[in-house]
């Protein structure tokens, strides 16, 4: 490493060459390492231009994808509020993958490609590589090959079956992707190689095992004893597994009109599902990990003599702009600022452990007064998503800083009510309340197959328990019960049932729906 | 020290194919879109620019999303100033304020949209009518030609001879091959002439002369052999016949607007009169369109009320014809005005007043006209069987007797959208006779 003669700073303006890069990024992961013990899968680090920015934006942030008009639609829709004025580029993108792959944007200053190193390579890399999550339901080190796998499948199917045939098959795909994870457990690990040998094989196996005459064998007539009928209901539904609440899983299984390549293409939409759950499970976390990670080397850096002022007072700049969060009744509110969030509680529990309060003793016992907040945040970030997080570590001081408060909001009624406030009386029902929201299984509606009569009309019958009343927008729902009827082949109906009383709420089947 | 590596140079634009996936699916709801537009806007307003909002149908991606306006919802917001637990915050109409601003979630996206140009808007509208290539449209219209000069040209009538030109081309032709100037001949045969006269008999003398009679003869021979004149001197005016610009134009369309014209066939004799105005739109500086609609009486009114209005009544579409022979004679004089009428029917006639028709346009209408179309709407059913015969409505059978005997008169049926495009070539892709007016 070569360090100026006269000044200790590893860059002095805002130009960045590779060796200026490569100089800083040393230096950070020094710090990162050694000071904050972070540990991260090898970095590779791409220097890309705006318009690349902005295609990598668009096709969900993988550098290899498939094609599907709705990744045009993104862009197009990005391209528009980014000429406008209305939206800048992301700074960064991360890959989490194995080496993990950051995007430096080529218009950046040398103090931003400073910070993106920091909060993407090491920030976002270390959460990837140690959250229990990431850990448990992806594959780092096989998403790009299978990515890749997939990417050539759907090309060799877009070939032999042409185009609106496979994008048929990816938009029902796509409608179900939210319905298409496993959320309770955990699915194969997967290997681009071995997956490929594996469907080679499914589908011989298929084509071999294939007669005819399965097909001529006469109906087993049923039983006339309803005790039987239902035992029949009973044995069925234990056969196919059900009640089965991942829906992609369930049609590319068990759907009877499903070609073999289409039931692939069901596989690849339900990989890419899974692979993107954990990201959408830790938001706050993620996003605060790295910021905080970034926060910290930077000022320690600054500390050491390394960055000038100006380019600290830049990354300042950019970093507030980040974790601004604007009251509920600002004009630019869109909600809760994850960044904000995840940043505010990680530089809390810091100061718990350190400089703790009464208050915070008697919340935190464990950690306040410690001293070790390097272990307890490496720890957070290993063991927890967002809502268990929230619930663990949102404390009073944080809930006031914040000013939040609790609102209720009943359909029936022409007001909403605020339940709890920043007091004393309201901190557990605001955290356990903010904890919830960020809980998807609790927020996403549940809808699960229920049984269907494989043997007779073949009705795919779905059921929506409904928490808290909350019913499904009907003019989506019904296009997407469209697309299920799509990939099943056969009608399909859905059923909404109260999750407390047991009641039916609502039924609706494709019967019923015009086109 | 990580792996760097500078990706700048790779191919940009991946996810063109994407894009181009995009356009195309959205291109359809556009299509839909102009539809709407054409059906319910002015027959001018199809061939401009337009402003079109992304459709959302076709092109959004539904999902089960759970409904923000049911059920019990808890948000957690920050930044309270002044509330405290138990205060009730009214609603604002559905969709603002606190109620959505809770969730947080809801990405909307801003509106966007396409501004279409007017060849997109135009392909968007020919798409639907099937048509394959609109360069090859043409409408063969009959124009009055003025002979204009244009340059000159070595053959030609006597009376187009160019004088100046041609004996600008004799005197260099003549000054190239050194014809002898009648001044040097002459000035030669008086030296002869004045050696003559002296006539003092030397040797020497009668040599000189001699000589000068030689050359004189010489020169002569020359001038006789290059003439003053030579055939390929000679320039003819040429001229060039050019068409006049005739600059306006004046679109009649006729309609029933009697019980048995629907929604459809209006919709349909609508495409049609919007595909004629394009047309000649792209011919004439100025167009005025007529509107006139009949039911047993006529009467010319404005667009709106010529699609939109429900008025409804008997049949006699003579008086039609009447009405448009009286606009004429009052704002188009034929001379000034390149006249086309377009009738939509559904053939309906009272009896006896499709004769009447027929003689309007046999004695008076098809002088004046430039062009006349007959479109008869016909109900999809009846296309198999009236699709090619001749036999048909009252009025049907009397136009077939304009038609044999007017090539600017052509008469077609159409049932659907689709059909509207093939018969308009077949109306307007023919070549009427070059000069209609007599």
């Amino acid at each position: 490493m070569t360090k100026g003669a006269a000044s200790n700073l590893l860059f002095q303006s805002s130009d960045w060459n590779f060796e200026t890069l490569a100089r800083t990024y040393d230096a950070i992961e020094t710090i990162a390492l050694d000071e904050l013990g972070l540990d991260v899968y090898p970095n590779q680090l791409e220097i890309i231009s705006s318009e690349q920015m902005l295609d990598a934006y668009s096709s969900v942030g993988m550098p290899l994808m498939y094609q599907h008009w709705s990744f045009g639609k993104r862009f197009v829709f990005e391209d528009h509020l980014y000429r406008k004025g209305r939206r800048g580029l992301a700074y960064e993108l991360v890959i989490n993958s194995n080496p993990c792959i950051t995007y430096l944007m080529e218009e950046n200053t040398m103090a931003m490609q400073a910070l993106v190193t920091a909060h993407a390579a090491f920030g976002h890399n270390h959460f990837f590589k140690n959250n229990y999550l990431f850990q448990q339901w992806t594959d780092a080190s096989a998403i790009l090959s299978y990515l890749e796998f997939a990417k050539k499948y759907i090309i060799k199917c877009e070939e032999r079956y042409g185009t609106s045939a496979v994008e048929e098959i990816l938009d029902s795909a796509h409608a179900l992707m939210d319905q298409g994870v496993f959320r309770y457990r955990r699915p194969p690990r997967l290997s681009s190689e071995k997956e490929r040998e594996r469907m080679r094989e499914r589908l011989e196996y298929e084509e071999q095992t294939y007669s005819d005459l399965w097909r001529t064998l006469p109906p087993t007539t049923a039983g006339a004893d309803p005790s039987e009928v239902e035992r029949d209901v009973s044995e069925r539904k234990k056969a196919l597994n059900l009640p089965e609440e991942n829906l992609l899983y369930f049609l590319e299984k068990t759907s009877l009109i499903l070609e073999p390549w289409q039931r692939e293409i069901l596989r690849i939409v339900r990989v890419v599902a899974q692979y993107f759950y954990p990201q959408r499970q830790t938001k706050v976390m993620n996003e605060g990990c790295a910021t905080f990670v970034h926060y910290t080397i930077m000022n320690r850096l600054f500390d050491q003599g390394k960055i000038s002022e100006g380019a600290m007072l830049e990354m300042l700049q950019s970093h507030t702009n980040v974790v601004f969060q604007p009251a509920f009744d600002d004009p630019r509110f869109p909600g809760l600022n994850p960044y904000a969030l995840g940043f505010a509680m990680m530089q809390d529990i810091e100061r718990i452990c350190v400089d703790p309060t009464a208050e915070d003793r008697d919340w935190f016992p464990e950690i306040a007064g410690s001293g070790k907040w390097r272990d307890t945040l490496l720890d957070a970030w290993a063991n927890h998503r967002d809502e268990s997080f929230i619930l663990q570590y949102l404390s009073p001081a944080l809930i006031r800083k914040f000013r939040l408060f609790l609102l209720t909001d009943e359909a029936d009624e022409n007001y909403c009510e605020v339940a709890s406030i920043h007091n004393e009386r309201g901190y557990e029902a605001i955290r356990a309340a903010l904890a919830r929201s960020y809980d998807i299984g609790a927020n996403q509606p549940d809808i699960q197959v229920m049984d269907v009569d494989l043997l007779g009309d073949r009705h795919l019958r779905l059921q929506h328990n409904v928490k808290n009343g909350v019913f499904l927008e009907e003019n989506s729902r019904d296009a997407t019960l469209r697309h299920v009827r799509h990939l099943w082949g056969y009608e399909v109906s859905l059923v909404g049932i109260d999750m407390e009383s047991g009641d039916t709420l609502y039924e609706c089947s494709t019967e019923e729906l015009s086109d | 020290m990580p792996n760097f590596i500078d990706r700048r140079l790779n191919p940009k634009d991946k996810s063109l194919g994407n894009r181009q996936r995009f356009l195309k699916r959205a291109r359809e709801e556009l299509k839909r879109a102009i539809k709407e537009r054409v059906k319910s806007g002015k027959i001018t307003d199809v061939d401009a620019e337009q402003n079109v909002s992304m459709p959302a149908r076709g092109v959004n991606e539904p999902s089960f999303q759970p409904d923000n306006n049911t059920g019990e919802r808890r948000h957690v917001l920050p930044g309270n100033r002044e509330f405290a637990a138990g205060d009730r915050i009214p609603k604002k109409a559905s969709g603002g304020g606190a109620a959505s601003a809770g969730a947080g979630t809801g990405q909307s996206e801003d509106d966007f949209q396409f501004v279409l140009s007017r060849e997109e808007v135009l392909d968007l509208f020919f798409e639907d009518l099937e048509l394959p290539d609109m360069v090859k449209l043409n409408l063969k219209e009959s124009v009055a030609f003025k002979r204009r000069r244009a340059g000159f040209s070595a053959s030609g009538s006597p009376t187009n001879i160019n004088v100046g030109r041609t004996m600008r081309n004799s005197y260099g032709r003549r000054i190239a091959l050194h014809r002898p100037a009648r001044r040097e001949v002459e000035a030669l045969a008086d030296e002869i002439a004045k050696l003559e006269a002296e006539a003092n008999g030397t040797a020497k003398h009668r040599k000189r002369i001699e000589e000068l009679r030689q050359t004189l003869e010489k020169l002569e021979r020359r001038r006789r052999r290059i003439p003053y004149v030579d055939p390929v001197d000679i320039r003819f005016n040429r001229f060039e016949p050019q068409p006049l610009p005739n600059a306006s134009a004046v679109m009649f369309c006729l309609m029933d607007v009697s019980a048995s014209m629907g929604e459809r066939e209006k919709d349909l004799a609508k495409r049609f009169f919007v595909l004629l105005h394009l047309f000649l739109k792209r011919r004439y500086e100025r167009i005025d369109i007529v509107f006139i609609r009949h039911t047993d009486e006529a009467g010319e009114v404005d667009e709106n009320t010529f699609f939109y209005s429900k008025q409804s009544g008997g049949t006699v579409v003579s008086t039609a014809l009447e009405e448009m022979l009286r606009v004429i004679q009052e704002r188009y004089p034929a001379h000034e005005w390149n006249i086309y009428a377009a009738q939509a029917s559904d053939g309906e006639n009272i009896s006896g007043d499709s004769e009447r028709c027929a003689s309007l346009l046999h004695d008076e209408l098809m002088r004046l006209c430039q062009y006349y179309a007959y479109v008869e709407i016909i109900d999809e059913r009846e296309t198999e069987i009236f699709g090619t015969t001749d036999n048909g409505t009252s009025l049907w059978r009397a136009y077939r007797t304009v038609d044999g005997e007017w090539p600017n008169f052509q008469m077609t049926r159409i049932a659907k959208p689709a059909d509207i495009y093939p018969v308009f070539r077949k109306l307007f892709g023919k070549q009427p006779s070059v000069q209609l007016r007599k």
